[in-house]
């Protein structure tokens, strides 16, 4: 197999559906000739043209909704929102059409509808271009939230959002673009809901999303040094959650550490430690849940605060060295 | 076929005497809302569009079955003009399980894609961009259908409608944007909200048509809506309409109307009622004789009532209901 980066994969599995299905296109400001923001859509034009890559202008709010309205009559549009936290000014159409108008008209409409976006902090963007707010569309009931790590889940999981029937947001990190692993040429789907478990061991559960994954699988390799053994869970989706996988991880570990970006505060780590909180794992926890997430402040500019903004990789060890001490 | 009024449409008599019963039947059925309401017999809220019958059903008679509408939260009339079936709205008010939405959405989401119908919103300005969207989607499928966007003068202030008009005409989309300016947002007028006179000078900003109709006069309607439905179809794109008419009722339930005096109001209900406007001219062109406009009106009033008691008649919505429709397989 060839390894290829993590944007590479996101454009090819765009592009593969693309040319298997003529309902999917995507839109979004300078998308076209500039190749996006970060160059997810860079030759897609060429390949496609105007018609099908469609640059926008700067109109989150209209393109959001024209996208539902596209996905309602028939198409399968896939939304490149610039920067996750833009995602404000769509939001009234995420939250109050997306989510709903299916419930709402008794099951019949579907949405089949991608909106794809980088998030999370780390490039020196500052608080307006760097946040994480995948919780916001988490809760929100009839959406599906996808959250890859590896250019092989993002590439896989892309292929099944675009043929799933349903408003899916697809938040991707700015800092996992240039990751590379194996990826496979050609369509394959990676069901959505289904966790992974990124690396096994039989100590503690780290439960990571998004670029915390990677941070989370080096601290595991610090930590084997001291003869802790990280079993690493990567959720993969926030919605719909394959709590199973994780309920099983820490019934095997019976320690848990959850690692997220996003503000601690009202985060998605409270629902992931609520459901092993919830569940039968709890019986077998010897230590209490630790929370590893964003601080409750926006993202500062200056490189040293916009590092101690988010956990880190010596944030985890430090967390699973202390919990291994306790018991 | 006769047709003894001249209009854009080519409509002949069988049809405007269609689109006068339609009127009476939105009518009647917003009138039917306002007393079950006040029974109790029906919860929630509810906008009625009673007064504003000429433009739902003037716009509605030039759209194909298959061309799409957005409809607003006072979109009983879009809805009804649309050929969405009286029954199946009554029994959505009544929250049973043979509603339009399975009692699901209520007055202001009723929706039939079937039939061209992308739904009504709740989202004050929600329908600009959902329209755009299926324009976007009959353009790019060449597949000729138009969609018309209803909103009221108050959603105009809306960033969706600035985002949506320009976007719709930088692509050259079939999308008819139909603004039904009856003066009042809630309780604000409109001559306080925006500062040029017609909502259809906005349309200059964005490059595209735009024109202020008689709302009240059921062929001005058919003409204007027609004219930009073709503009539409030939690919020529988007037209802002803005239709002047009136709400006869407050904005919702517990409206005391303090915003507006009685006179207004009664100058519109007597001289500018658009039923009454419509039978007169029906009438002296040779559309229909007073015998026969009794008898769509009766027609009408008969439909709601068997509406009614299909509601009545239909079981409430499952509660195995609660959890289903959330996804789509
Ligand atoms: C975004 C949004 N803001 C406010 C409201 C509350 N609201 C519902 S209808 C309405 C007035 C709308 O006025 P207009 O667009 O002129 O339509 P009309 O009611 O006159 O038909 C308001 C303020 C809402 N539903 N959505």
């Amino acid at each position: 197999m060839r390894e290829i980066t993590y944007l590479e994969a996101i454009r090819e599995a765009m592009s593969e559906q693309m040319r298997e299905n003529p309902d999917v296109y995507i839109m979004g400001e300078d998308i076209g000739i500039y190749g996006g923001g970060f160059g997810v859509t860079r030759g897609m034009y060429e390949e496609f043209g105007g018609e099908r890559v469609r640059n926008t202008p700067i109109s989150e709010a209209a393109i959001s909704g024209a996208a539902i309205g596209s996905a309602i009559t028939g198409m399968r549009p896939i939304f490149e929102l610039q920067f996750s936290d833009f995602i404000t000014i769509a939001l009234d159409n995420i939250v109050n059409q997306a989510g709903k108008i299916r419930y709402m008209y008794g099951g019949k409409a579907q949405i089949p509808l991608v909106m794809r976006t980088p998030s999370g902090s780390g490039t020196g963007a500052a608080a307006q271009h760097s946040q994480s707010l995948e919780n916001i569309t988490a809760h929100i009931p009839g959406l599906k939230v996808i959250q890859p790590a590896t250019a092989y889940d993002a590439k896989g999981l892309l292929h099944s959002a675009i043929e799933d029937n349903n408003p899916v947001m697809f938040y991707e990190h700015k800092l996992c673009y240039k990751t590379s692993s194996d990826v496979p040429e050609g369509k394959y789907l990676i069901p959505i809901g289904v966790a992974d478990i990124k690396r096994e061991g039989t100590d503690i559960s780290i439960v990571a999303t998004g670029i915390m994954v990677h941070k989370a699988l080096e601290a595991a390799e610090i930590l084997a040094k001291d003869g802790i053994n990280i079993e690493v869970v990567d959720p993969r989706t926030l919605v719909p959650l394959d709590k199973e996988t994780i309920i099983k991880s820490v019934i095997k570990t019976g320690k848990a550490i959850i690692v997220t970006e996003a503000v601690k505060r009202s985060g998605f780590s409270a629902e992931l430690a609520s459901v092993i909180a919830e569940s039968e794992s709890f019986d077998f926890l010897d230590a209490p849940i630790i929370r590893l997430a964003g601080k409750e402040i926006p993202i500062p500019y200056q490189p040293e605060l916009e590092k101690l903004a988010v956990p880190q990789v010596d944030d985890i060890v430090a967390a699973a060295r202390n919990m291994m001490k306790k018991n | 076929m006769t047709q003894s009024i001249e209009n854009h449409a080519g409509l002949d008599d069988e049809k405007l005497q269609e689109i006068y019963q339609t009127m009476w039947t939105i009518r009647y059925f917003d009138e039917k809302v306002d007393q079950f309401f006040a029974k109790g017999m029906i919860h929630g809220t509810t906008h009625l569009a009673v007064g504003q019958e000429a433009s739902a059903a003037g716009s509605g008679a030039v759209l194909k079955k298959t061309d799409w509408i957005t409809a607003t939260h006072r979109g009983h009339g879009h809805t009804i003009a649309k050929g969405t079936d009286v029954k199946p709205m009554m029994a959505e008010l009544f929250g049973r399980q043979t509603g339009t939405n399975k009692g699901k959405g209520g007055s202001m989401h009723i929706a039939e894609l079937a039939n061209g119908n992308l739904g009504a919103n709740a989202i004050v300005g929600g329908g600009y961009a959902i329209a755009t969207g299926a324009a976007l989607t009959s353009k790019m499928r060449n597949e000729g259908k138009v969609a018309l966007a209803y909103a009221g003068d108050g959603s105009t202030n809306e960033g969706s409608f600035h985002e949506s008009l320009n976007l719709a005409s930088i692509w050259d989309l079939p999308v008819v944007f139909f603004i039904e300016n009856n003066f009042y947002g809630m309780s604000g007028p409109v001559v306080e909200m925006m500062n040029i006179p017609h909502i259809s000078d906005r349309a200059a900003s964005y490059g595209i048509p735009g024109i202020t109709i008689n709302g009240n006069d059921i062929i001005e309607v058919i003409n204007a809506t027609y004219d930009a439905v073709e503009r539409a179809r030939r690919g020529e794109g988007p037209t802002l309409i803005e239709a002047l008419t009136y709400r006869w009722k407050g904005h919702s339930k517990s409206d005391a109307k303090k915003y507006r005096t009685k006179e207004e109001e009664k100058e519109w209900k007597t001289n500018k009622d658009p039923i009454k406007l419509a039978r007169k001219r029906f009438i002296d062109a040779g559309v229909f004789t007073e015998e026969k406009a009794d008898e769509l009106q009766n027609s009408a009033r008969l439909s709601i009532e068997e509406a009614v008691k299909f509601a009545e008649e239909s079981p409430i919505t499952d509660i195995s209901e609660l959890y289903t429709d959330v996804y789509s397989d």
